[in-house]
């Protein structure tokens, strides 16, 4: 292919980076995206500040905050965002907890160490809809699911989840599928970590736990910050797990902010409410989301 | 060297017991999908039983699986192409030809990922009905398209970045056009990058479930959707669920193990490494 040794007087060779015409490269993904990101934003703004159910579509019109104002005195929604907030919080502490735990201890070196992590990762590849239904029928069953099954065995009073602690039964499930996540992320950040770091504390003396604080723990800090940041963002909206389980009972147990804003969307047909949720929504993931752009632009330039 | 080992066995048996847990529920969908419907509730669970395939048999006869698994496969390898056409040249452009604005673009294309997408459910909701692609497998692969693009872009840059400058100079020196540089050097020379970025792209859609649900019905429903059908059948229906799940994810579980380094990098849009 290379046929000639270009010399550096030949004009081709002038032709500087500057010269090639790439935007034409970029910009259909850039207009892609920007259509994609502005048209509905504007659309669930606009329509947030209007008088419009499908129902009705005659009584249309601008109303300023007043589905604000139902939103807000809706019983629904206190419900609603403090089951995200549980949610979002208690699937952190459990995943970032365990992950990291998990995290170092596959970082040692164990029999079938491959294996064992192929098996641990997978929940993460499972979709949504199935690892809640497996969970609701064949686990989670008050009569017949294999922990009904277990605790019955020990003795225990058995727990009727998606009735009695419908919100802990989605926060387990919701977990469970977070976890590898977690895991993945944090041993891969275990793994970069410089091993003669780790063998100069171990020849000052060193044991276990002073490692796994003051060491491990330390250098786990950006990649524990990213997992929390990341899950935060997919966490706010979590929506399969209850639509399959629970459908956001009994009452509003178990009704967070995504699935608040779905009723009143395609159930109730109110466009204006589900819009002002949406915009709530947004305005929530967009606090974390600051804080996540911040460390990945700091990567960049790193 | 005795301590030593004892210390690796301690971890073989703490590792194993953790990965055995985690995985118990996908363990026990694969077994029960092999199990009669009777077998699959009995109390106490029962781990000893004559496999049967009937099960995935009944969950094609009555309820069309692969119509379900043709729309998935239409839709996550549609998506991705789709998302790849597009990406392919603007990481080209902004791996070798950055700009002041490139790692402004390249940030402001991640933060499109980050607006949730509930947010934006009922705009999209009437756009589709207006433009008739509720329930169509198109409507759904431009949303994915659209949903994966930034990560692909994302994925696809940092892999270019790698690629030598050197070799696409000394072809340029030689008067390849950018097309020929594309084509010729830098896609056969970032193929496995290429590849898992696609492969990503296509577990994130197979997986998809909130536009799945809210977008499509009895058509254009992938698999995601169908097993959600599941939420409210009558009758014994465990085994048939486990059957028809197990076929769900047995695709991705493999692309997944397959790409899990890679993952990292795509996942966590560069911030670990």
């Amino acid at each position: 292919m290379v046929s000639s040794i270009p010399s550096p007087d030949r004009p081709t060779a002038r032709k500087t980076r500057r010269t090639v015409r790439t935007l034409p490269l970029k910009l259909p993904s850039v207009i892609l995206l920007l259509v994609w990101s502005i048209v509905p934003l504007g659309m669930t703004l606009w329509f947030s500040f209007e008088r419009y159910n499908l129902l009705n579509p005659g009584e249309k019109g601008f109303v300023w905050f007043e589905n604000y104002h139902f939103l807000f005195t809706d019983p629904g929604l206190r419900a609603a965002i403090l089951n995200t907030l549980l949610l979002v919080g208690w699937v952190l502490v459990i995943t970032v907890g365990l992950g990291t735990l998990l995290a170092v201890l596959f970082d040692q070196a164990f029999f079938g160490r491959g294996i064992a992590r192929v098996l641990i990762i997978a929940p993460f590849f499972v979709m949504p809809t199935v690892s809640a239904l497996i969970w609701k029928n064949m686990l989670m069953h008050p009569v017949n699911g294999v922990i009904s099954f277990l605790m019955r065995s020990v003795g225990l009073h058995v727990i009727d989840w998606f009735s009695d602690a419908p919100l802990t039964a989605i926060i387990i499930i919701v977990a469970w599928q977070w976890l590898p996540f977690a895991l993945l992320i944090l041993l891969t950040a275990i793994q970069s970590l410089d091993p003669e770091r780790k063998e100069a504390a171990r020849m000052d003396g060193a044991g276990p736990f002073a490692m796994f604080f003051f060491i491990i723990l330390p250098h786990l800090g950006r990649a524990i910050g990213v997992v929390v940041m990341i899950e935060t963002i997919f966490l706010l909206t979590v929506f399969a797990e209850i639509f399959v389980t629970t459908s956001g009972g009994p009452g509003f147990a178990s009704t967070n902010l995504a699935f608040l804003i779905y009723r009143f969307a395609l159930l109730e047909f109110d466009v204006g409410g589900a819009s002002a949720g949406g915009v709530i929504a947004i305005v929530l993931a967009n606090i974390v989301a600051v804080f996540l752009m911040r460390t990945i632009a700091r990567n960049l330039e790193a | 060297m005795k301590k030593a080992l004892r210390k690796k066995m301690v971890f073989t048996v703490l590792a194993w017991l953790a990965a055995g847990l985690v995985f118990f529920p996908i363990f026990w969908m694969l077994l029960t999908g092999f199990k009669t419907e009777v077998e699959a509730v009995a109390t106490p669970p029962s781990l000893f039983f004559r496999p049967t395939i009937e099960n995935y048999v009944a969950v094609q006869q009555r309820a069309d699986y692969f119509k379900f698994a043709w729309n998935s496969i239409v839709i996550s390898l549609g998506s991705t192409l789709l998302a790849l056409a597009f990406a392919v040249p603007a990481a080209y452009a902004m791996a070798f030809f950055p700009t002041k604005r490139t790692k402004d673009t390249l940030l402001w294309m991640l933060s499109t990922k980050m607006l949730p997408p509930v947010g934006v459910l009922v705009p999209i909701y009437l756009l589709f009905r207006d433009m008739g692609l509720l329930d169509t497998r198109l409507g759904l692969l431009i949303v994915y398209s659209l949903i994966n693009l930034p990560i692909v872009v994302w994925m696809l840059f940092t892999f270019f970045i790698e690629v030598p400058r050197e070799v696409l100079e000394a072809a340029r020196m030689d008067g390849a056009k950018p097309r020929d540089e594309l084509y010729y050097l830098l896609l056969p020379l970032s193929l496995p990058g290429i590849a898992s970025t696609g492969l990503l792209s296509i577990i994130l859609a197979w997986n998809e479930a909130f536009w799945s649900l809210n977008l499509t019905a009895a058509n254009a429903a992938p698999l995601t959707a169908f097993i959600a059908s599941f939420s409210s059948p009558e009758g014994l229906f465990w085994a048939k669920l486990s059957a028809a799940s197990t076929m769900a994810i047995a695709p991705i579980l493999v692309f997944g193990w397959m790409s899990q380094r890679q993952l990292v990098r795509g996942l966590t849009f560069g911030a670990v490494k």
